[in-house]
């Protein structure tokens, strides 16, 4: 079982590492969208502090949807899903080690990512502990649930607009818990009741969105 | 009896936008949905129609 | 009698033909009764003068909104289970009809926010929340539109439907939480404490005027839906040449 989870995963890194240049584009575009609020809002240090912590999570949040929409795709158009989904196994451990993996591609260089963006917005060192930390619980949620995306609009014409109007609703939280918890530190009154909030939604994410998206991938690929 | 006259009953002592916004906006929706549904149905109906009459030539 | 027999289209496409007037009657009768509350009954808020009279829409269209997404959900969790046709039928006539009172308990909202608080719209907990569940009816019926294949669009717009009703109430928990951090408006809509009881009775009749309607508008649409995908079937041949 661990093998086969370990193997998904193996192969989704190798795929990505042979198409650098797709996989570029969503880190660059969470560069990019970061930088542009400033320009878009004015250079005041107070004010960019102020957004700094939302701007930065919105602008993660938009970068995992750019990458969600292939996370089946690929493997749905050249038959390798539907071989995936017959293999002995149970087919949430196939999405779960999708989703992981697709955490480990996008999500690992969004942390090493955001510090940088933080402190074009002025926010003191811990705070961009902080705001790593966030980060770091709240993308593997983004990677699962998007996979529920993902699985129900595999093959749909218009497919990845689509995925953003099912899936953005349900980040709602994850956005509040994990900018929140950066706010919460440039207010001085703490961060911990946001990650353990934070922490709550990834576990209950690890234990369901598996299974839908599995059940999801059956109803799109019969 | 609440009001001296309809014309303080329209006028709704001063909230006549708002209060008149509101439940237009609800009528123009529930006439506007049962239209649409009404449509609907008369469209599917005779395109139904005109699938089994080509199905029996 | 047997229920189940209800469940099978061919039965159920008449009985629905037979009900929707009489939901629709009811809902007539109940609309007339609660406006007659609503503007001859209620007495003048000493707070809000007549403005507050936009209660009696919004109240109802903000229960309805919650409400109708609940019930979709049960069709939907229905229909996965036992594989029913005709759960997936109800649950996505149901949509419309929800997203449209969503939309009207946001306007009434807007409207009656803007005489309170001076503003048409503030950050204020349910309104959000409102707002995202609006997000949730329009993602369930884009994705609806966007697939072909009947059964496919059932299955996923259940699924859907199943993960949305999961997170509504995270998401409503995140957003109050959030909103109080953050001092937003502590005023809402609804003040129990000070509400007088004809202001309840009024808001309660349109309540159950709205759920009339909205019984009549999807079984109207169900109807439309269920011809469609019988359309092969002897009764449905049947009944299009009838209604010709």
């Amino acid at each position: 079982m661990l093998r086969f989870l370990t193997a998904v995963i193996r192969r989704d890194i190798l795929l990505a590492a042979r198409r650098r240049g797709d996989w570029l584009t969503a880190q660059f575009f969470f560069v990019m969208v970061t930088s542009l609020f400033p320009l878009g809002i004015g250079p005041e240090p107070a004010m960019l502090r102020t957004i700094g912590p939302g701007v930065v999570w919105v602008a993660a949040l938009l970068a995992c949807l750019l990458s969600l929409g292939r996370l089946y795709a690929d493997d749905h158009r050249d038959g390798s899903l539907e071989q995936l989904l017959l293999a002995p196994y149970s087919n949430a451990l196939l999405a779960l080690g999708k989703a992981i993996a697709h955490w480990i591609i996008n999500g690992i260089p969004l942390l090493l990512i955001a510090p940088v963006l933080g402190i074009q917005f002025g926010l003191p060192a811990d705070a961009l502990a902080v705001l790593v930390l966030s980060l770091a619980i709240g993308t593997p949620v983004l990677s699962l649930l998007g996979g529920i995306g993902a699985a129900l609009t595999l093959g749909l014409r218009g497919g990845g607009v689509l995925i953003t109007l099912l899936i953005l609703p349900l980040y709602v939280p994850v956005l509040i818990f994990g900018a929140g918890a950066v706010d919460g530190t440039l207010a001085g009154t703490g961060a911990e009741a946001h990650l353990s909030l934070l922490g709550a939604v990834l576990v209950m994410a690890v234990l369901v969105a598996p299974w839908i998206s599995a059940l999801a991938l059956r109803v799109s690929v019969e | 009896m609440i009001w001296d006259s309809w014309d303080a009953f329209w006028a709704m002592g001063g909230y006549a936008l708002y209060v008149w916004g509101s439940f237009g906006a609800t009528l123009v929706c529930i006439a506007g949905e049962a239209w649409l549904v009404r449509r609907q149905r008369r469209q599917v109906l005779s395109r139904l129609r005109r699938l089994q009459r080509f199905d029996s030539q | 009698m047997n229920l189940y027999r209800y469940a099978s289209p061919a039965t159920f496409y008449p009985l629905a033909g037979r009900l929707v007037p009489w939901f629709a009657l009811l809902a007539a009768a109940f609309t007339a009764a609660g406006l007659y509350i609503s503007f001859f009954v209620a007495p003048t808020d000493f707070q809000q003068g007549e403005g507050y009279r936009i209660i009696f829409i919004h109240v109802p269209a903000a229960w309805m909104s919650m409400f109708i997404y609940i019930v979709m959900a049960f069709w939907s969790a229905i229909g996965l289970a036992w594989n029913t046709r005709l759960s997936f039928v109800m649950a996505r006539a149901l949509a419309p009809t929800g997203a449209m009172f969503t939309f009207l308990a946001l306007w009434t909202g807007a409207l009656w926010g803007k005489p309170m608080w001076g503003a048409w719209w503030v950050w204020d907990a349910r309104l959000t929340s409102e707002l995202i569940l609006l997000f949730l009816y329009v993602g369930y019926m884009a994705l609806q539109a966007a697939i072909d294949d009947p059964r496919r669009a059932d299955r996923a717009g259940a699924l859907l439907n199943l993960v949305g009703v999961i997170n509504v109430p995270i998401i409503y928990f995140s957003v109050k939480w959030w909103n109080t951090l953050h001092q937003g408006a502590s005023v809402s809509l609804t003040r129990a404490p000070s509400m007088a009881q004809t202001m309840l009775w009024g808001m309660l009749v349109m309540a159950i005027a709205a759920w009339m309607y909205t019984i009549a508008v999807a079984l109207a649409r169900a109807r439309t839906l269920i011809l469609e995908r019988e359309r092969q079937t002897e009764w449905a041949r049947a009944v299009i040449k009838e209604e010709a």
